[in-house]
This record gives C-alpha cells, sequence and structure tokens, in this order.
C-alpha cells in the first residue's frame, strides 16, 4: 500500500507501547519494530497484513485511552502496524464520538441531556455544570479536564447520569448514575467513582407473575460462573449439544420468537438461513450496541448476569456452526465489557469456550469488542464494518447478514435480549415458551420504563399486557400529574397519546395503532415536560448519528432539527402549513429514500408528535413578530 | 519469446490469475496503470510476490517481498526450477509434449540448491522454496518483469532463466498464465513490431532465415534487401570506436543521455562524420548534430499507431497544430527519399500502414476501422475477420504434434554476477530505477509541474547514511570507477546497507550515467544500468553545497 | 482446450417495469435494466467505472413489496420484480433529494442534467430557508462526531466554505462536494489504491479528508487526477481548468477532444486530449476502454506540457485562489 507514514511526526513510547499491548510487539522492521538485517531481504504482508484490519478499532482505543486523543504519530503508528492508509484510520476514528483526533483534556465526563434524563431534569444540572466549569466542550484555561453533553448512556431507571473517560497510564472508564454536579466535580477533579458491587445490583420488575429473562439478576454473582451454574446456568448449552443444531432451531421456530432488536424478525428463519450455508465460515454476532435513547434492558442483563450472554451466543455459535463469535458493546457500558470480559475468560478456562467446548468437538471462541460512540453502529451492517476497522456505515441490503455479513461471511446477529430469550427456550421447549404472551407475540418482553413515572426500571411482563396496566406498575401517573403522551420504542420510536393505554404490548397490537414497541422503550410523559423540547433533542439526535452516507438522512436530519427550531422560536417559514408539509416531505423521504433504520426511523417521533398535536407548526408565543 | 518478440498475456489476465510474480519491476511507478490491473488481480484472491533488491512501492504490496542482491536474479531464478524439480512439482505433461532441452536443464540447475541461492541473494532459503512452491503449485501464474531484468550485462540470460521457470510449470499459453515484459516506453513494441530490431524485418519476420518473408518485402520495395542482421545500439558504439561507422541518422533517441558511461557515448557520437537527428526536441544528441530535422510530437500532432506491452496496436491521432516549421516523420523521411533519388509520394500515416499490413501477416486484419472501432486491436491478427489474440502460445497445448508445432526451448543459464565488482573502494552497490512523476531522461517528463517532483538525491539506507554521516539533503560525492557525481542525499528506509539508488531522470543535476558501467548484454545490447560499484563520501563546507544546489534548481 | 473460459452463458431474468415486462440478464441492477428499456434515471454517486455505493439516493425506484425504495445502480434483478420507476413516492424522493443536495451544496457546476432533473422534479431548494453563512477555512474539516452548533433558526446550513488550493494540481472546493464517494472510490480499491483521502467525520458535517487534513502534499496523494475524472460537481477541478474558469477563459464550445495514447510508458493508456486554441487544457481517458477504465496516472494526465510552451509563469505556483 502506499502508506505514507512519518509526516506527522513519531508516535511517543507510551503510544508504541499502549498499541503493542493491542497488536504484540512489531515482528520486523517494517512493522514498526527495530530494523533487522534480514528485514533488508525478506517482507512479509499483502493479504495476512490487509486481515488484521479489524484490529483498528481496538488499537484505536488504546491509544485514547492511553493519552487521551489519537495523535498523528500515533495513528501512523497503528497503520504501521496494521498497513491501514491513515487517511481511511483517520476516517474511522473521525466517525465516533469518544475518539478525540486534537489533544484535549485527559478526562471527560460525559453528562446525559437525552431524552429520558431529560424528562427528569437534566438541563437543570447541565445549567449547573456550565455556570461552574465552563460551556461544554471546553477544557477551559489548560484545566485537563472537561465535561460534555452525551447522548443517552442507558442508565434510564436512575434519572440523571455521567460517563467518566480519563486517560493515562492506568486509564478510567466508568458510569455513575445518579448522579449530581457535585459528582461530576469531583470527577472532573480527578476522583474516581468505584465500581458498584455485585450487591448494587438494580431492582427489576414483574407484575408478580415470576421473572423469566431477569430470574437471575440480583441472584447469581455476575463474576463468578460457579455461581451461574449453581443457578442452571450452561443446562441450556447442554440441552442444545443433545438436541443438534437443527433441533435447537426447532425449538426456536416453535417458540416463534422475534427479534426484540426492533425489525421483530424470526429469530430461527436467520438462524436456519446462516445454519444452512455453504459457506465458510460463519460467524455469530451478539448485538450488544444498545444506544436506542430511553433502552437499558441489554446493560442489565450484561451487567448482572454475564454468563447468560456467553452461554447463549454460544448456543447460537453451535446452531449455526459458527466456530467464532463477537459480541459488539457499546463504549458506554464500561462494567458490562469488563463483566463479559471476564465472564469469556471464566467460560474459557472451564472449557466452556475454547477448541473443544464441553468436550463435544464443538470449537467456539468468543470475542468483545467494543464501540466507541456511535449509536450507527447498533445498525447490524455498520457494526459489522465497526468491528472490521472500517466506519460504521450501514450497507445496503440486500445482501442481508445472513449471505453476507461479518467479513463478508454468513453471519448471524441478534440483541441480548432476544439471545438470553434462547435460555429460556431451550429450559422448557419451544412449545412451552409459546404458550406464553399471545400467539402472534410469544414469551416475556424487557420494558424500559422511564419519564414521567415513580418507579422507573426495568419491568419483565409477558407480551400482551396493556400499556395501562404496565404504567400502573411503574407509577404513572404520578399522583396530581396529567400523562399527556408515552413515547414507545425510544428516539426512533413513536409517541402515543392516553387514548392508546389498553393498547396490548404486543408486535401486533402496536403496529395496528402505528406505533411500534422497537427496544421496548416506554417513557410516559406528564404535563411538566416540555415535550417540544423533547423533539428537539431526538432531531439533535438523530443529526448528531447519522453516519452522513446518504442524502435524505444526511442533510435530511438537518433540515428536521432546522425546522423544529423555527417552530420553537416562532418563526415559520411562510405559513404554518408550509411548515407542516415540509415536514411530511422530509418525513418521507427518509422513511423511504434512506439506506438504513436510523435514517429511516429519524423523523417517526417528530411526525406522530405533530399528528397527536404535541408540537404544532402554531406560532408559539403569540405568533410572529 | 519462442519465435515472437512480445509479452504472452493481456493485463485483463492478470485480474484473472491466481499468482502474480513482479520480478525486477516496479510497476507501481513505472507502469502505474497496469499495477491497477494488478491491483484488481490482487482483490480477487491472487497472491503476489516481488523480487526487487529495493522494497518499492510495488513490493510493499507483496503478499512476499524477495530482497535480492543485484544482479542474482539468475541464481534466484535456476533455485527456483531445482526446487520445482525436486519437490516433484514440474508439469510433466506440458514438459514433456511442448518444450525441449529439459534434461540439460534440470542438469544445468542442480548446483543451485536453496543454500547456494541465499548466498548469492541474501533472500532466506525457505522464502525461496516458498516463491518455488506457490509458483509451481498456482492453477494460473502470472511472471511480469521489466528493466530489472533487462537492464543487466546478462539481460537475455536472465529472461530465458524467468522463460525456463514458465516452461517448467506449464505457466505459458494458457489464459491467465503467461509472461509479461512491461515495456518502458508507449511504442518500444511497435518499434520490434516495425522491425526497428537488427535482424528483423516488419512483423518479426528473420531477414536472415526467412527467406520466403524476405522475398515478399524486396518484390513490394522494388529492391534488394541485405540478407544479413545490422547492430544493436551497443555494437553501433563500438564500430563508431573502431571508425567503421562514420555516419548516423538518429530518430527520437537520445543515446548521450540514455546510454551508460554517457562520456563515452558523448565522445563516439560527437565525433561522427556526419550526425543527422530527427527529434520533437533539440536534444543532447541533437546538439552534436551536422542536421536536425524538428519532427512532430508523434503521440499528438501525428497520425499513426503504435503497440502497447500486450501486443496492442492503437490509434495516435492529431490533437494540436504542430508549431511552424517542424514536419510529420513520414513527410521528412519521404523528402529525404526524394532527395536521394527515390519518389515515395506523399502516403498518409494510413497509406503507411496499409503497406506494412501487406507484408507482415500479424499486422494483417488491423485496418485502421477495425482500430477505431474496438479501441485496439492485439496482434497476431491474420485477417480482417479475426479478432487478435489476447494471449500467445496457446498451440503448446495442442494434443495434434502438429498443430502444436515447434517445440518451446529450454535454455540453461548460468549466473554471473554484475560486471562491476563491488570492492574495498567501491562497496556500494548502486542500482537505477524510475520515479512515478518522472520518465527516463525527463526530456518529456522535466517540463510538467507536479507537486511529487524532487530533486535528484541518492537514496541511502539510515545505516549507510548514518556510518557516512550524512543526514537529509545533505551533498555527497559518489564516485565510480568511471566517474563522479555530486548529489543530494535522501535516506530512505526501503533501501538495505550496503544498497543505494539513483535515477536517470535528472541528468542536468546528477548524471548518473557518468557513473554506470558500459558492460552491455551481448545478445540484446541492452547496458548495465542497474549495478554499479560506488563509494560515497560525505562533501564539506554543506551550507556552501545545499545553496548551490537550490540554485541549480530554479 | 486451451480456448478462453468464457463463463456460463447468462441467464435471463423477467422483470415488471412501469408496466412493461422485460427480460434483462441475470445480475443486471435495475438501473441497467431501465436503462435498457428507455426509462431515463438520474444517478449522481453512479458511475460506470465504480463500484455502485447507493448513498445519493437519486435513483431510487420502487419494487413491490419492498417497504422502502430501493437503489436502482446497486440493486440486481430478481425474477417476477415489479418496478415502478415515476410513482408518486418516486417522485417525491427524487425531488426531495435535489432539494436537499441543493440547498446544502453549489450544484451550478454539476451540469446541464441536474439542472434538468431539478426541474422536471419540480425541485425548489429555497423551502429551506436562506444559506447559512459559509463556514471558515478548516472549520468542517475539526467538526467532532456527535457534536454540532445548534440551528439558528433562520438559515439552511450549507457545505459553504473556501476552496482548499494547497498544491499546483488540483483545487478542492468542497462546497461543491455533494459527498457521493465517487473520489474515494477512485482513489481507493476501485482503481487507485494509494487511498489518500477518505470518509471523515459524521452526518452532516461528514467530509472528504486526507488524515488529519493535512494538505495534499503531506498526504499520500499521487495526483494522479482519477478523483477530478470521477468527480460530477467540480468540486474537484484541475488547477490549469480552474484558473481558466476564474479568468473566464474557459470554454467548452470552443475545445476538441481527441482520443489518442499516452506518450510515457508502454502500457497504452488511451488519453482524451482537451484542447482549446490549440492548447491542451485538461486530459481524460475513456471510461469505457478497458486498459484505462477512464483512470491515468500523474504522466498521463499532467505530463503533456512538453508539447507546449510554458504559459505565463505564476511564481507562487498556487495561482489568483492562493491562500484563500
Amino acid at each position: 500500500m502506499d502508506l505514507r507514514l512519518g509526516v506527522g511526526g513519531a508516535a511517543t513510547e507510551a503510544e508504541r507501547a499502549a498499541v503493542d499491548v493491542v497488536l504484540g510487539p512489531p515482528e520486523s522492521g517494517w512493522e514498526g519494530g527495530g530494523r533487522r538485517p534480514i528485514d533488508g531481504h525478506v517482507a512479509f504482508g499483502g493479504r495476512a497484513a490487509r486481515a488484521r484490519r479489524h484490529l483498528l478499532l481496538p488499537a484505536l482505543h488504546a491509544l485514547q485511552d492511553r493519552v487521551g486523543w489519537i495523535s498523528r504519530g500515533g495513528l501512523d503508528y497503528v497503520c504501521t502496524r496494521l498497513t491501514v492508509p491513515p487517511a481511511e484510520a483517520y476516517g474511522v476514528a473521525s466517525a465516533y464520538a469518544l475518539l478525540r483526533l486534537e489533544p484535549g483534556p485527559t478526562t471527560v465526563v460525559h453528562v446525559c441531556d437525552d431524552i429520558a434524563c431529560r424528562a427528569v431534569g437534566a438541563e437543570s444540572l447541565c445549567r449547573v455544570l456550565e455556570r461552574r466549569y465552563g460551556p461544554a466542550g471546553e477544557a477551559g484555561n489548560g484545566r485537563a479536564a472537561a465535561w460534555m453533553r452525551s447522548p443517552c448512556l442507558g442508565q434510564c431507571d436512575h434519572g440523571s447520569a455521567a460517563f467518566l473517560q480519563r486517560a493515562g497510564e492506568r486509564p478510567r472508564r466508568r458510569v455513575v448514575a445518579p448522579v449530581d454536579a457535585d459528582l461530576v466535580g469531583a470527577m472532573l477533579e480527578g476522583r474516581d467513582p468505584g465500581p458498584p458491587g455485585p450487591d448494587r445490583a438494580p431492582r427489576v420488575r414483574g407484575d408478580g407473575s415470576g421473572l423469566r429473562l431477569l430470574r437471575r439478576i440480583g441472584v447469581v454473582d455476575p463474576t463468578s460462573l460457579d455461581s451461574y451454574r449453581a443457578q442452571g446456568g450452561y443446562q441450556a448449552l447442554r440441552r442444545a449439544l443433545e438436541l443438534g443444531p437443527a433441533g435447537v432451531i426447532r425449538e426456536i421456530e416453535d417458540a416463534k420468537l422475534l427479534g426484540r432488536g426492533g425489525a421483530a424478525f424470526p429469530t430461527a428463519l436467520k438462524w436456519r438461513a446462516v445454519a444452512t450455508s455453504p459457506v465458510r465460515p460463519r460467524y455469530v454476532v451478539c448485538n450488544a450496541d444498545e444506544s436506542e435513547p430511553g433502552t437499558f434492558k441489554d446493560r442489565v442483563l450484561m451487567e448482572w448476569d454475564p454468563f447468560a450472554v456467553i452461554e447463549s451466543l454460544t448456543v447460537m455459535g453451535f446452531a449455526c456452526g459458527a466456530e467464532r463469535g463477537y459480541v459488539y458493546i457499546r463504549g458506554e457500558y464500561p462494567l458490562a465489557e469488563e463483566r463479559l470480559r471476564r465472564a469469556v475468560e471464566e467460560a474459557r478456562a472451564r472449557g466452556l469456550l475454547g477448541p473443544d467446548v464441553l468436550g463435544r468437538g464443538f470449537p467456539f471462541e468468543v470475542e468483545v469488542r467494543r464501540g466507541a460512540g456511535a449509536y450507527i453502529a447498533g445498525e447490524e451492517t455498520a457494526l459489522f464494518n465497526s468491528i472490521e476497522g472500517r466506519r460504521p456505515e450501514p450497507r445496503n441490503k440486500p445482501p442481508f447478514p445472513a449471505q453476507s455479513g461479518l467479513f463478508g461471511k454468513p453471519t448471524a446477529i441478534n440483541n441480548v435480549e432476544t439471545l438470553v430469550n434462547v435460555l429460556e427456550i431451550l429450559r422448557e421447549g419451544g412449545p412451552a415458551f409459546a404458550g406464553l404472551g399471545t400467539a402472534g407475540s410469544t414469551g416475556t418482553r424487557l420494558f424500559c420504563v422511564s419519564g414521567s413515572v415513580e418507579r422507573p426500571g426495568l419491568y419483565e411482563l409477558p407480551f400482551g399486557v396493556t400499556l395501562r396496566r404496565l404504567l400502573e406498575l411503574a407509577g404513572c401517573p404520578r399522583p396530581g400529574h396529567t400523562l399527556r403522551a408515552v413515547l414507545l420504542g425510544g428516539a426512533a420510536g413513536s409517541f402515543v397519546d392516553p387514548g392508546a393505554l389498553d393498547t396490548p404490548l404486543t408486535f401486533e397490537g402496536l403496529r395496528s395503532i402505528g406505533a411500534s414497541l422497537g427496544s421496548g422503550v416506554v417513557m410516559p410523559l406528564d404535563h411538566t415536560v416540555d415535550i417540544a423540547d423533547i423533539c428537539r433533542r431526538i432531531a439533535r439526535f438523530f443529526r448528531d448519528e447519522s453516519c452522513g452516507q446518504c442524502v435524505p438522512c444526511r442533510v435530511g436530519t438537518v433540515r428536521q432539527e432546522e425546522l423544529l427550531e423555527r417552530l420553537a422560536r416562532g418563526r415559520p417559514l411562510g405559513s404554518a402549513a408550509q411548515e407542516t408539509a415540509l415536514l411530511q416531505d422530509l418525513g418521507a423521504v427518509m422513511r423511504d429514500a434512506s439506506i438504513c433504520g436510523l435514517g429511516q426511523t429519524a423523523a417517526n417521533a417528530i411526525q406522530s408528535a405533530v399528528r397527536l398535536g404535541l408540537i404544532g407548526a402554531a406560532p408559539a408565543g403569540g405568533g410572529r413578530r | 519469446m519462442f519465435g515472437a518478440g512480445g509479452g504472452t498475456s493481456s493485463y485483463q489476465e492478470v485480474e484473472e490469475t491466481d499468482l502474480i510474480v513482479l520480478w525486477g519491476s516496479n510497476a507501481r511507478e513505472t507502469h502505474p496503470i497496469f499495477f491497477h490491473h494488478l491491483l484488481r488481480g490482487v482483490r480477487n484472491g491472487a497472491r503476489l510476490y516481488v523480487v526487487d533488491p529495493r522494497r518499492t512501492s510495488s513490493a510493499q504490496w507483496a503478499d512476499v517481498w524477495l530482497g535480492i542482491d543485484v544482479g542474482s536474479d539468475i541464481s534466484l531464478a535456476n533455485a527456483v526450477g531445482r526446487e520445482i524439480i525436486h519437490a516433484g512439482l514440474v508439469n510433466e505433461t506440458f514438459v514433456r509434449r511442448a518444450t525441449t532441452g529439459f534434461e540439460a536443464y534440470a542438469e544445468s540447475v542442480e548446483p543451485y540448491t536453496l543454500e547456494r541461492a541465499e548466498r548469492d541473494t541474501g533472500v532466506p532459503a525457505e522464502v525461496i522454496r516458498a516463491l518455488a512452491h506457490d509458483y509451481a503449485r498456482a492453477d494460473r501464474a502470472q511472471l511480469c518483469w521489466t528493466l530489472g531484468i533487462t537492464e543487466h550485462h546478462n539481460a537475455t540470460d536472465n529472461v530465458l532463466a524467468l522463460i525456463n521457470l514458465a516452461l517448467l510449470t506449464g505457466h505459458v499459453g494458457r489464459y491467465g498464465s503467461g509472461l509479461v515484459p512491461l515495456r518502458g516506453q508507449n511504442n518500444v513494441q511497435g518499434g520490434g513490431d516495425m522491425g526497428a530490431i537488427p535482424n528483423k524485418l516488419p512483423g518479426f519476420q528473420d531477414v536472415e532465415t526467412d527467406l520466403e518473408a524476405r522475398a515478399r518485402f524486396e518484390a513490394a520495395y522494388g529492391v534488394r534487401l541485405p540478407p544479413k542482421r545490422g547492430w544493436h545500439l551497443s555494437q553501433m558504439l563500438e564500430a563508431m570506436e573502431r571508425g567503421e561507422l562514420t555516419a548516423c541518422y538518429i530518430v527520437g533517441e537520445n543515446p548521450v543521455r540514455s546510454e551508460a558511461d554517457s562520456h563515452r557515448a558523448a565522445r563516439l557520437i560527437g565525433g561522427l562524420r556526419h550526425l543527422v537527428v530527427q527529434d520533437t526536441f533539440l536534444t543532447d544528441t541533437a546538439e552534436l548534430a551536422h542536421v536536425v530535422l524538428p519532427a512532430t510530437a508523434t503521440w499528438c500532432e501525428a497520425e499513426g499507431t503504435v503497440t502497447s506491452s500486450e501486443r496492442r496496436v492503437q490509434r495516435v491521432r492529431r490533437a494540436l497544430e504542430p508549431p511552424p516549421g517542424v514536419r510529420d516523420d513520414i513527410e521528412i523521411i519521404c523528402e529525404i527519399a526524394r532527395r536521394l533519388g527515390a519518389d515515395w509520394g506523399h502516403p498518409t500515416a494510413q497509406e503507411v500502414w496499409d503497406e506494412l499490413r501487406s507484408l507482415s501477416p500479424i499486422h494483417a486484419g488491423m485496418s485502421y476501422r477495425r482500430l477505431e472501432e474496438l479501441g485496439g486491436l492485439q496482434w497476431p491478427c491474420y485477417d480482417e475477420q479475426h479478432p487478435g489474440e489476447t494471449f500467445l502460445h496457446a498451440r503448446l497445448w495442442e494434443e495434434d504434434p502438429a498443430r502444436r508445432g515447434r517445440p518451446a526451448p529450454f535454455n540453461p543459464v548460468e549466473f554471473e554476477p554484475p560486471v562491476d565488482e563491488l570492492s574495498d573502494e567501491f562497496p556500494i552497490r548502486l542500482t537505477t530505477g524510475r520515479r512515478l512523476d518522472s520518465f527516463n531522461t525527463g526530456v518529456q517528463s522535466g517540463r510538467y509541474e507536479t507537486p511529487l517532483r524532487r530533486p535528484e538525491c541518492l537514496g541511502l539506507s539510515p545505516e549507510d547514511a548514518a556510518r557516512l554521516g550524512l543526514k537529509e539533503g545533505e551533498r555527497a560525492l559518489v564516485s565510480s570507477r568511471r566517474g563522479s557525481v555530486e548529489a543530494p542525499v535522501h535516506v530512505d528506509p526501503t533501501l538495505r546497507p550496503g544498497l543505494a539508488f539513483l535515477t536517470l531522470h535528472f541528468p542536468e543535476q546528477v548524471a548518473t550515467n557518468l557513473l554506470t558501467v558500459d558492460a552491455w548484454d551481448p545478445k540484446s545490447g541492452t547496458a548495465e544500468f542497474k549495478a554499479t560499484a560506488v563509494r560515497v563520501e560525505r562533501l564539506d563546507g554543506q551550507r556552501e553545497m545545499a545553496g548551490a544546489a537550490r540554485q541549480a534548481r530554479v | 482446450m486451451s480456448a478462453v473460459f468464457v463463463g456460463l452463458p447468462r441467464r435471463m431474468v423477467e422483470v415488471t417495469l412501469d408496466g412493461r415486462q422485460t427480460r434483462v440478464p441475470e445480475g443486471s441492477t435495475l438501473l441497467e435494466a431501465c436503462r435498457q428499456q428507455g426509462i431515463e434515471t438520474p444517478t449522481l454517486c453512479y458511475l460506470e467505472n465504480l463500484t455502485p455505493v447507493n448513498v445519493c439516493r437519486v435513483c431510487v425506484v420502487e419494487v413491490e413489496g419492498s417497504r422502502a425504495l430501493v437503489p436502482a445502480c446497486s440493486r440486481p434483478v430478481e425474477p417476477g420484480m415489479v418496478v415502478h420507476t415515476d410513482s408518486e413516492r418516486v417522485r417525491t424522493s427524487r425531488r426531495l433529494v435535489l432539494e436537499l443536495l441543493a440547498s446544502s451544496v453549489d450544484l451550478s457546476l454539476a451540469g446541464p442534467e441536474v439542472e434538468r432533473w431539478m426541474r422536471s422534479y419540480g425541485a425548489d431548494p429555497g423551502r429551506f430557508g436562506p444559506p447559512a453563512p459559509p463556514r471558515g477555512a478548516g472549520e468542517r474539516d475539526r467538526a467532532r462526531a456527535g457534536e454540532h452548533l445548534a440551528p439558528d433558526g433562520a438559515s439552511a446550513e450549507t457545505v459553504a466554505q473556501p476552496a482548499k488550493v494547497d498544491n499546483q494540481s488540483y483545487v478542492r472546493d468542497y462546497s461543491r462536494c455533494i459527498l457521493c464517494y465517487k473520489c474515494v472510490e477512485a482513489c481507493g480499491v476501485d482503481a487507485q489504491n494509494t487511498f489518500a483521502i477518505a470518509v471523515a467525520g459524521r452526518g452532516f458535517d461528514a467530509r472528504i479528508s486526507t488524515e488529519f487534513d493535512v494538505g495534499l502534499p503531506d498526504s499520500a496523494c499521487v495526483y494522479c487526477g482519477n478523483c477530478i475524472g470521477v468527480c460530477p460537481t467540480g468540486a474537484l477541478m484541475f488547477k490549469s481548468e480552474y484558473d481558466l474558469r476564474r479568468s473566464g477563459a474557459w470554454d467548452e464550445s470552443r475545445q476538441t477532444v481527441t482520443t489518442t495514447v499516452c506518450p510515457y510508458c508502454g502500457v497504452g493508456c488511451n488519453l482524451e486530449l482537451h484542447v482549446q486554441d490549440n492548447r491542451i487544457v485538461k486530459v481524460t481517458s475513456p471510461l469505457d476502454h478497458d486498459v484505462t477504465r477512464g483512470h491515468l496516472c500523474v504522466k498521463g494526465r499532467f505530463g503533456f506540457p512538453f508539447v507546449q510552451a510554458a504559459p505565463e509563469k505564476d511564481e507562487s505556483g498556487l495561482g489568483p485562489a492562493g491562500g484563500e
């Protein structure tokens, strides 16, 4: 490759060492090591070197964690090691919010100001921080620390959250929730909040009929395989090995399991397509890039029941005929990542991963990959690109992942909640699983409840429960408060009004009112919440998170945000009706012509808010000036 | 190759092959668009080996780079051949049916063990073994080379050593398998096509042995043709030295700059009794001429054809009006003929081409109309229905011996190190090459500006530079057994200790050919530009020198 | 036995295009099928010699059974597909794509076809408000993923910014960039494989960039001009053309284009010499010639001045726009 390196100076010792931890020491002078006489006569590269591209993001993380940014010298070193052109590596790094490309503070505290936190006062926290520590993003007067506004950190059950990113020899990444200005200040000053102990498990809730997916949360020690096994862990894998791959898929088919990520695609179809593909190798991927604002269910599962995730991914690998599985976890989930990594190591140490799982001749390895602050990486094909060391841009479909997924090979990908359901299915059998819920929506569902409720949290209820019942359990409306709307499915979902409270929470039930449960977000908002402000935050979110690849989404999300800003200022362009028409047109082109689900859903919530009259093109505050 | 003077394959084939060996070629910089095709092959899954003393930008794409010592190609090739034989990887059907001389070849390569080749080339034995096995086992393989093979005193032997490998493995005569010499200039191939070779008539018809062809030309031209081969350039210079050659008509060539040991070339050419130079520019050679004939730039001021490295004949067309007083080559030649008493009329380029088509069977089917419509045609193209051949020598794979024709001979060759030996006095091996933005002696490329352009400098390994106390940009004195030049130093990590690099692009900055050796290959006449023994010394008074260098550039 | 293996014969697939049944070879794209049927389909990011990236979305068509519209340029035909290329949904999306682009990018050099499409789809880019003032040099290049300036409630954000003039061969005027990825493809896997540029940043701040936005002379750029050869909007331009345009001397009506062969190495690349007033003003290569597929190297692209007298010397090497 025509690598032009070394123009921007050499990497520091610290940077080289950090990268070498990920990539191992360089094998030759050509790879960035010392020049040996033999290097003058032979060099290896080509396909083998290019095949290491997937290590790009881990190497960039190593630089970010060590020195707080990716310097030109550091990037050059990574590029030398991996034979990646620097422009491409820069293109990759600059697509992620958690990687910095200019020198800056070594400590950054990301404070969530997204919809769920916003509904309970995040903006006032931000204003305090602005007063005390200066505007977001500015390190101010040579300070080594800065705070930033962040999209949802998946701590919506706590009401406020911050993510500490501290670079150094012993880098720190911690999420703290709930958080207040003093706590943020302490982190900015250099103090580290400790990680929560296993005794600090979140409260998960049901309707009294018994938890299933969440049965081990708070019961099992998430750092102990033995504890997991004592709770029935790894029974499902044993059962899977007895059933054989086709048998596992048949159980899932009988269970009528639908994907919980938002698309509600039959899991058995997905797995079978991969399992019957003649192409090898095949891959299985656990999508743990949970980033939909308002969603935290996968985090709870990974933090407090990590072995269940690894076990179910192992079952998936077995059923699909894959020998390698990846867990792609968002960068803002350090605790979940740590526990998953630990679970993988322990499972490997006990022969539950490795060349011969459970001594049955089934080889399976799991790799945990960390995202770097990009909602779009949760889109399955963008996620593949991210693992491959490319920009997290969605691919056009078809071809679908089952034909051409990770590394261009057949790939089955499911999110955490879907996978953990597989353990339940193997525990009780597909038909029994299908007996729960409704005909079209079997099993239970995890509901991420936040917003204007007394008891925010993770609720597990059988499909078919009404929205009203769920809200009652969560304590909504709060006494003396009036419910105005419920946001279902997060930023990509839509608002429903109180008239829809008796809708059964099922795939089909919500489809009938033009809504969707998406990732399981249920966010009731009462009269204390400025819904127009929530809508603007959603518009800002999509503009920030659009990958920029296709025109409808890249420009459409900008125009949508601008339009809402005009409405908020009561300065519509032309008539209010014209603005509404414009919003409709923007919605149409984003929904119809965007490459991926991000663009296709970026107008959902706002259009539903207009439909319900929650926001309007009517001039606010007494008309145009 | 085996009677046809052109590469056997098409560019398309390098995209659809399984293994590519780029030997003595930095095609990334010298043949960039061929390299596009090659990279498509790599993307399609082909493995790439690059054999080159420098780890060039081409080599940086390779799965394996073999950094041989300059001029040790035959030792490497023979060892690869021996390993293929010993490993039982010979394509026996092909060798038996389509070749001769295998036994003698096998015997000749026997001394070239992997260990010996490692000593000769510097490349580890196991890497040589890997090349041998991968080349022999590939279903399709392309072997491509450039001046790294041919600018040696034993150029022809180098080429034969590579051809032997293709014969051994049957990597010739099939789609995707072949031998690809990349031509250095846009119409080197066309010159050969047209008979600008001492022993060939147009269409590679031998002037000495092909009596039928000679008769055909004599009938057409109405003259007796000399039945003997002529001289190639190196022989011409020797003939000048002996006083046998006293007059010369040079068309579109600048030997005073482009020949090795340019002191000698200038002396000999300048000493001719009569020198006529026909060129687009007043070149250094033209400066010495008694008569200069200003000619059009053929590629944009004239009509005609050129032939590319894949034997594709393509049209060049007039896009610009030539400056006043400048005439078309055909017009000049016909005018000279007229003054010598022969009236050739005023033929157009197309008429000259049609005459050629009537005499050269391999070009017969290439009417201007077809060249126009098809974007060029590859020879041989025998008639106007013939699509042209994308690859040559398919006949070698025919079942029927009659159709298979004359078998291809193995040609045993022996390794001889470069003529200009390294010694304590001249311990560094200087090799030469091209840079992406420049071309030959810079007559064409020196007149455009590009941000890529760098002044000429001596490439030295970081180790040598440090040993000699030379930093980037400082000036060094480079001396060979023939002369000395000054050049600023470029510390180049793609060079290993003991290897230095210069180009021939900027003779006005660094007259590299004052250093090079005039040893030349007796069979082809090419000189050994690639291997010079030099001594590098630090020049004192760096500051003044640097100032002078800047001035010289402006 | 040694004949060229030409591949299996292509099967034919039956599809319905705007109510007309037609048979096209298996593996064709919808765009190819449309073109075969004479149905005009606008494209911006598509080019015959590049892999379709389907990012501009102006070629979208409606395929029955598909929830969203599909890009014609990359979607292969499937048996029985029923396709509408001029439905209301298609027209709306195409109109909006053109409006979104024209409201944010300077399309004045994007060619007469784009103007025609704008008219025929009724695109009105003014609907989004007056354009925001241009950004300063390098401002867009420093944008961080996940952050942006809040809208001002009055104007429509654009990509307007000063042109980058940092070398004597190219001008990069990203005010005209529609982010079609063509230059990245041409610099990358589809032709040159130099990877001097890539898409950097995210969302509306996504841009074509070298590493850390270094100038081209500090990048891996080899000045082959293949990015310029594929740029559809004049965002990338030869410095010579840029200067002639600025001085008002550029006049395509006085230009001839002659195809010939490059005077440098022996590969035999076809050059198209664009000549105005007996001077070569630009060099391109035919897209459909299988030696170059439209791509050249620095010598073929820029190495022609030896056949013509040098123009008046520009001392800075950067021309009138230098330092802008």
